[in-house]
C-alpha cells in the first residue's frame, strides 16, 4: 500500500522522476570524483599515454555503438509505455537488456585478453584507473539490466508503466558515463 | 600569548605569535560582544505574566540593519586577518634563503624515528663529512638552515613547537623549507601526523648551540656517522 | 486540490494486529524508522563515549590499567581515538540529527502521512545497521581495529605493513562506505519528500527551518560524498588488490586522498551543523514566543554556507605539502565562510529581542548551543588563517576547536531536539527538574574538559599521542595537571548522562501524559496526536501561513498554528 505522500506532486515533477534525478545527481559526483582524479593524473603523467595505447579502441567503439543503440530502444519503450502499450514496452526493454548484456560480455572478453597480455589492475596507475572506472561503470550496466528485467516483468502486465521512463532515464545516464569513459580511457593516447 | 607556554625560538615564531594575538583580539571582541548581548537579552526578556512578546519580522530595512552592519564589520575584520595570515605564510613557506647564506640539512621521517643528515664542516650535503644522527638535530643559533624533508614510508610531520614550524613529509617527494633559531637550548621535535602504532614514540630533540660549540661538535664527529642511543 | 479530499480515509486501519516484529523492527513507518536511527545512534554514542573514557584515562594516568578496559597499548590507543571520531561523526551525529530527526519530523512537519519511499527508507536503516555491525566487528578481528585516524590518510591506511591492522582497515572502510550508501538512500527520500509531498498550501517560505536545514544538509551530503566514495573504492583496491592509486612507489599520490576526503569532510561539518541549527531555530521561537528574525535571510545564509563549504576544503591541508600558494585562496574562502555563519548567530540573537523567554529544558539546550558554538566558531578563525595554522595544525587546539563545534551539534543540539519533541515522540513528558540537572551537569563539565585542551594545544601538545612522557617539553607537571582536569571533567560529564538515561526511560513509561500541543507551538506536528498514529492524521492538514507567527498583534493568543484557516 502506497502512502499518500508518494502520490503528491507539489513541485510539479512526478515523485519517481524526481528521485531518479537525485540518484543520478549523486552518481555524477561519484564518477566525477573518480574521473577528475584520473584527469589530474593524466595531466601530470605524460607517460600514461603510452600505457593507454595498449587499449583496443575498436572494441571500445563497438561497445559504445551497442550501448547507444540500446538507449534508443529504451526511448522507444518509454513511448510505448506512454501510449499504454505495456507488452510492447516490455519487448523493447528486453532489447535494451540484450544490449547491456552484449556490452558486459564484450567487456569480459576484452579484459580477459588484456589480462592475458599482462595488463592487470596492478600494472600501473593507468591500468588501475582503467579497470576501476570501467568496472564501476560495468556494475552500473549490470544493475541496470537486472532492474530493467523487473520493470519489464511488471510492464508486461500493464502495471507501473511510469517505471519504464524511470529506468530509461537511468539507462541514459549509464550511457552518458560511458561517453565520458570511452574517449578518456581509449582515445586519449 | 603562546610565549606563556613555550619560548619563541625562531625568527618567524614571533610573527606567528603576533598573528595569533591579532586574531585573538579581533575575535575576542566579537565573542564578548555577542555573549554580552545574548545574555542581556535572555535576562531582559524573561517571561513576565501578562507581557506579550513583540512581533518583529526582521524583513524591514531598518530591522535588517542590525544584521547587515555587523555583517559588513565581520567582513572588514576578515580582511585584516587575511592580510596578516598571508604575510606570515609567505615568509615561512614561500621564501627560501639563498644557498650561500644558509646551510642545508636533510630530515628523513620513517616509522618511527627521525634521521637528520647534517652537512658537516663543508656546509654541503652528500659529501663524506656529512654527519648522520638519529632523533637528535644539532644546529647553530642565528644561522639560516634549509631543510629537505623526506619520508621513507608513510606521512609524517616535522614539527618543532618552539620554532612554530610544521611541515608534512610525503614519501616520494622532497619538501624544502627553512628556519633560523634565535636562542640556544634543547627542545622537542615532534611527528605531528599519525604514522602508525609508534607515532607516540616518534620524538626527537633539537639542540641549538652557539657557533663555537657547534663547530667543535662538527669537527669532532665529521667523518663518522653518529647514532644516538635510541636507535630502533 | 483534488487529491486532498480523497486523502482522508485512506487505509489507516488494519495495522492493529501487527506483530511486534512488523511494528517495531521491519516497519516502514517513518516515525519508527526515525526512532530506530535514534536509538542506534544513542547506543553508538555510548560506545563512542566509553572509548573517550578509556583514552582520556590513559592520558591522565599513563600506563595504568583503566577500570573496565585494562592496559592501553599504543595500538589500542590509536584504534580507540580513530573509532571514537568515526563513531561520533558517522554513527551518532549523522543518524540522530539527519536520519533520526529527519525521518521523524519531515512528514509530520510538512503535513503528510509518510516518506515518499517507505521501503527505501527501511532499506536505508537496514544498511545503516549493517554498517554499524561491520564497524563493531572490526574492533575484534586479528590485528585489532583500524588505527589510522578518522581521516585515514594513505599510505598508512592503504598498506597492512604500515598500519599493522590488515583486516581492521578494510572493515572500517567498508563500514564507512555502507554508511554513506544508507545516507544517500535516506537523503534522496528526504529531499524528494520535502519537494513533492508538502501539505496543500505550504509554500517554500512556509517550511519550518529545521526541515529546510535537514534538506539542504542532505543535498550537501549528496553533492560532496561522491568523490569520497570514489576515493573509498580506490583505497579499497589499494588495500586488497594491489593497485597504487595512493602509493608514490607505484606512481600514485597520497595527497589525492586528502583532497577527496576533505572535499567531503568539510561540507560534512555543515551537513551536521545545519540540522542542529534548525532544531535550535524552532525551539528558540517557541520558547521566546517570537517570529524568527528575517526568515529569508536565514535561508540565504544557509544556501551561502552550503555553496561556500565546497570551496574551503584545503584549509585542512595547509602544511600537507600542497603548493603553498594555494593556502592564500583557501584562507580567503575560509574566512569568507565565517560571514554567513556569524550572520546566522546574529539572527538567532536578534530573535530573542523583545521575546517572552521561558527557560525550559529544551530552551536551555538551544541557548547553550548558541553560546558554546560561538566558541567553536571564533577559534576556527585561528585555524583558517594559514599563518597561524602553521603552529596550531594537529595540536589539541584543533581538537578543542572542533569539539566546541561538534559537541554543540551532536550532543547539545540532539538533547535540545529530544527534550523538545519527546512528548510528540512518546506521548509523555520528561521530568523538567532532572532535565535541568542533566543540562547543568553536562554543560559545566563539557567546558571543563575542553578549555584545558585549548591551553594544552597552545602549549604545543600534538594529537594522537598515547603517552606524552616521550616528549620532555610536554611531560611537565603543569601540563599533566591540565590533562587530569580534562579527564576528571569527562568522568563527571559521563556520570551525568546516567541522569538523562534514567529520566528518558522512566518517562517513557511513567512520565506525565502529553496532550497534542503542550508548548502552544505553530508547526504541523503539534496538530497530530501525541504520539501520532500510523498515517499521522485522520485527515491530512492544510497550511495557511508560515511556521513562526508567534505573538501576532491581531491575535488574542500568542500563537497561530499553520493549519488554522484564520
Amino acid at each position: 500500500m502506497r502512502p499518500i505522500a508518494t502520490t503528491r506532486s507539489a513541485s510539479g515533477t512526478p515523485t519517481g522522476r524526481l528521485a531518479v534525478w537525485w540518484v543520478i545527481a549523486s552518481e555524477i559526483v561519484i564518477f566525477g570524483g573518480l574521473l577528475a582524479s584520473y584527469i589530474m593524473f593524466r595531466l601530470s603523467h605524460p607517460e600514461w599515454a603510452e600505457y593507454a595505447s595498449h587499449t583496443n579502441t575498436w572494441i571500445g567503439a563497438f561497445n559504445t555503438f551497442v550501448l547507444l543503440t540500446s538507449s534508443l530502444s529504451a526511448v522507444l519503450a518509454h513511448q510505448a509505455a506512454e501510449a499504454g502499450n505495456g507488452k510492447k514496452a516490455a519487448k523493447l526493454l528486453y532489447w535494451t537488456m540484450l544490449g547491456g548484456i552484449t556490452f558486459a560480455v564484450v567487456k569480459g572478453f576484452e579484459w580477459n585478453m588484456e589480462i592475458s597480455h599482462g595488463f592487470t589492475i596492478s600494472s600501473n596507475g593507468f591500468w588501475s584507473f582503467y579497470y576501476t572506472a570501467a568496472g564501476l561503470h560495468a556494475l552500473h550496466v549490470i544493475a541496470g539490466v537486472v532492474i530493467m528485467g523487473i520493470v519489464a516483468q511488471t510492464a508486461k502486465q500493464n502495471l507501473e508503466l511510469h517505471r519504464v521512463e524511470l529506468i530509461g532515464i537511468y539507462w541514459h545516464f549509464v550511457d552518458l558515463v560511458w561517453i565520458f569513459l570511452f574517449p578518456l580511457l581509449y582515445i586519449a593516447k | 600569548m603562546l610565549e606563556h607556554y613555550l619560548p619563541a625560538a625562531s625568527t618567524y615564531a614571533s610573527d606567528i605569535d603576533g598573528l595569533v594575538n591579532l586574531i585573538f583580539w579581533i575575535v575576542g571582541v566579537w565573542f564578548v560582544l555577542c555573549q554580552v548581548v545574548f545574555f542581556y537579552f535572555i535576562i531582559k526578556f524573561r517571561r513576565k505574566p501578562g507581557v506579550k512578546a513583540q512581533y518583529i519580522t526582521g524583513e524591514e530595512k531598518e530591522q535588517k540593519r542590525w544584521i547587515s552592519i555587523p555583517h559588513a564589520l565581520v567582513l572588514i575584520c576578515d580582511v585584516f586577518i587575511v592580510y596578516g595570515a598571508v604575510t606570515v605564510w609567505v615568509d615561512i613557506k614561500q621564501t627560501l634563503p639563498e644557498p650561500e647564506e644558509s646551510t642545508p640539512v636533510r630530515v628523513i621521517g620513517q616509522q618511527w624515528a627521525w634521521t637528520f643528515v647534517h652537512a658537516g664542516p663543508d656546509g654541503l650535503l652528500d659529501t663524506p663529512d656529512d654527519i648522520e644522527t638519529v632523533d637528535e638535530l644539532r644546529i647553530q643559533v642565528n644561522h639560516k638552515y634549509r631543510y629537505q624533508l623526506e619520508s621513507e614510508d608513510v606521512l609524517h610531520n616535522f614539527s618543532i613547537p618552539v620554532f612554530r614550524l610544521k611541515q608534512d613529509a610525503i614519501p616520494g617527494r622532497v619538501i624544502e623549507g627553512w628556519f633560523e633559531a634565535t636562542q640556544t637550548g634543547t627542545f622537542d621535535v615532534q611527528c605531528a601526523e599519525i604514522c602508525g602504532i609508534g607515532h607516540g614514540i616518534m620524538a626527537a630533540r633539537i639542540v641549538i648551540e652557539p657557533a663555537a660549540d657547534h663547530a667543535a661538535w662538527m669537527s669532532e664527529n665529521a667523518p663518522r656517522t653518529v647514532l644516538a642511543a635510541t636507535t630502533p | 486540490m483534488a487529491e486532498h479530499a480523497g486523502e482522508a480515509a485512506h487505509g489507516h486501519d488494519g495495522h492493529h494486529e501487527m506483530s511486534f516484529w512488523s511494528k517495531y523492527v521491519f516497519s516502514t513507518d517513518h516515525k519508527i524508522i526515525g526512532m530506530q536511527y535514534m536509538f542506534t545512534g544513542m547506543a553508538m554514542a555510548l560506545i563512542g563515549g566509553f572509548m573517550a573514557y578509556v583514552f582520556r584515562m590513559q592520558l591522565a594516568f599513563p600506563g595504568e590499567a583503566v577500570p573496565g578496559f585494562g592496559g592501553v597499548s599504543p595500538a589500542d590507543y590509536n584504534s580507540l581515538i580513530t573509532n571514537h571520531g568515526t563513531i561520533m561523526i558517522f554513527w551518532v551525529a549523522m543518524p540522530v540529527l539527519i536520519a533520526g530527526f529527519g525521518n521523524f519530523l519531515i512528514p509530520l512537519m510538512i503535513g503528510c502521512d509518510d516518506m515518499v519511499f517507505p521501503k527505501i527508507n527501511r532499506l536505508s536503516y537496514q544498511i545503516f545497521l549493517l554498517s554499524a555491525i561491520v564497524l563493531i566487528v572490526s574492533f575484534f578481528v586479528q590485528g585489532g581495529g583500524f588505527g589510522g585516524a578518522w581521516t585515514a590518510y594513505p599510505p598508512l591506511s592503504a598498506k597492512a605493513e604500515y598500519s599493522l591492522t590488515p583486516l581492521g582497515s578494510t572493515l572500517w572502510l567498508v563500514a564507512v562506505a555502507l554508511e554513506f550508501v544508507a545516507f544517500l538512500l535516506g537523503g534522496i527520500n528526504f529531499v524528494t519528500t520535502t519537494m513533492n509531498s508538502r501539505a496543500p498550501g505550504m509554500k517554500m517560505y512556509d517550511i519550518p527551518m529545521v526541515i529546510w536545514m535537514i534538506v539542504v544538509a542532505s543535498i550537501l551530503f549528496m553533492a560532496s560524498v561522491g568523490p569520497l566514495i570514489a576515493g573509498a573504492v580506490m583505497l579499497f583496491m589499494d588495500q586488497n588488490v594491489g593497485t597504487g592509486f595512493f602509493d608514490p612507489g607505484k606512481g600514485g599520490d597520497p595527497i589525492l586522498w586528502q583532497h577527496l576526503f576533505w572535499f567531503f569532510g568539510h561540507p560534512e561539518v555543515y551537513v551536521v551543523l545545519l540540522p542542529a541549527m534548525g532544531i535550535v531555530a524552532d525551539i528558540m521561537t517557541v520558547f521566546s514566543r517570537k517570529k524568527l528574525f528575517a526568515y529569508r535571510t536565514v535561508l540565504y545564509t544557509v544556501f551561502g554556507t552550503g555553496v561556500l563549504s565546497f570551496t574551503v576544503w584545503a584549509h585542512h591541508q595547509f602544511i600537507a605539502g600542497v603548493d603553498p600558494r594555494m593556502a592564500h585562496i583557501f584562507t580567503i574562502t575560509t574566512l569568507l565562510i565565517s560571514v554567513p555563519i556569524a550572520e546566522m548567530c546574529f539572527v538567532y540573537i536578534a530573535t530573542l529581542y523583545g521575546g517572552s523567554i521561558q527557560l525550559s529544558t529544551p530552551m536551555l539546550w538551544a541557548l547553550a548551543f548558541l553560546a558554546e558554538f560561538l566558541i567553536g566558531g571564533v577559534t576556527g578563525i585561528f585555524l583558517g588563517a594559514s599563518g597561524a595554522d602553521v603552529y596550531f595544525h594537529d595540536t589539541y587546539f584543533v581538537l578543542a576547536h572542533f569539539h566546541y563545534t561538534f559537541f554543540p551539534i551532536a550532543i547539545i543540539g540532539v538533547f535540545a531536539g529530544i527534550t523538545y519533541w519527546f512528548p510528540k515522540m512518546f506521548g509523555r513528558h520528561l521530568s523538567e527538574f532532572w532535565g535541568k540537572v542533566h543540562f547543568w551537569g553536562t554543560i559545566v563539565a563539557f567546558n571543563c574538559i575542553f578549555i584545558p585542551l585549548f591551553m594544552l594545544g597552545a602549549a604545543g601538545q600534538h594529537r594522537r599521542i598515547y603517552n606524552y612522557n616521550h616528549f620532555p617539553d610536554l611531560a611537565t607537571p603543569e601540563l599533566q595537571r591540565l590533562r587530569v582536569i580534562a579527564t576528571s571533567a569527562l568522568l563527571v560529564m559521563l556520570a551525568f548522562q546516567a541522569v538523562f538515561l534514567i529520566n528518558f526511560f522512566y518517562s517513557l513509561f511513567k512520565g506525565k501524559k502529553a496532550e497534542k500541543n503542550p508548548y502552544n507551538a505553530n508547526t504541523l506536528e503539534w496538530t497530530a496526536a501525541s504520539p501520532p498514529p500510523h498515517g499521522n492524521w485522520a485527515e491530512l492538514p492544510r497550511v495557511y501561513r508560515g511556521p513562526y507567527e508567534y505573538s501576532h498583534p491581531d491575535r488574542d493568543t500568542d500563537y497561530w498554528p499553520q493549519n488554522e484557516p484564520n
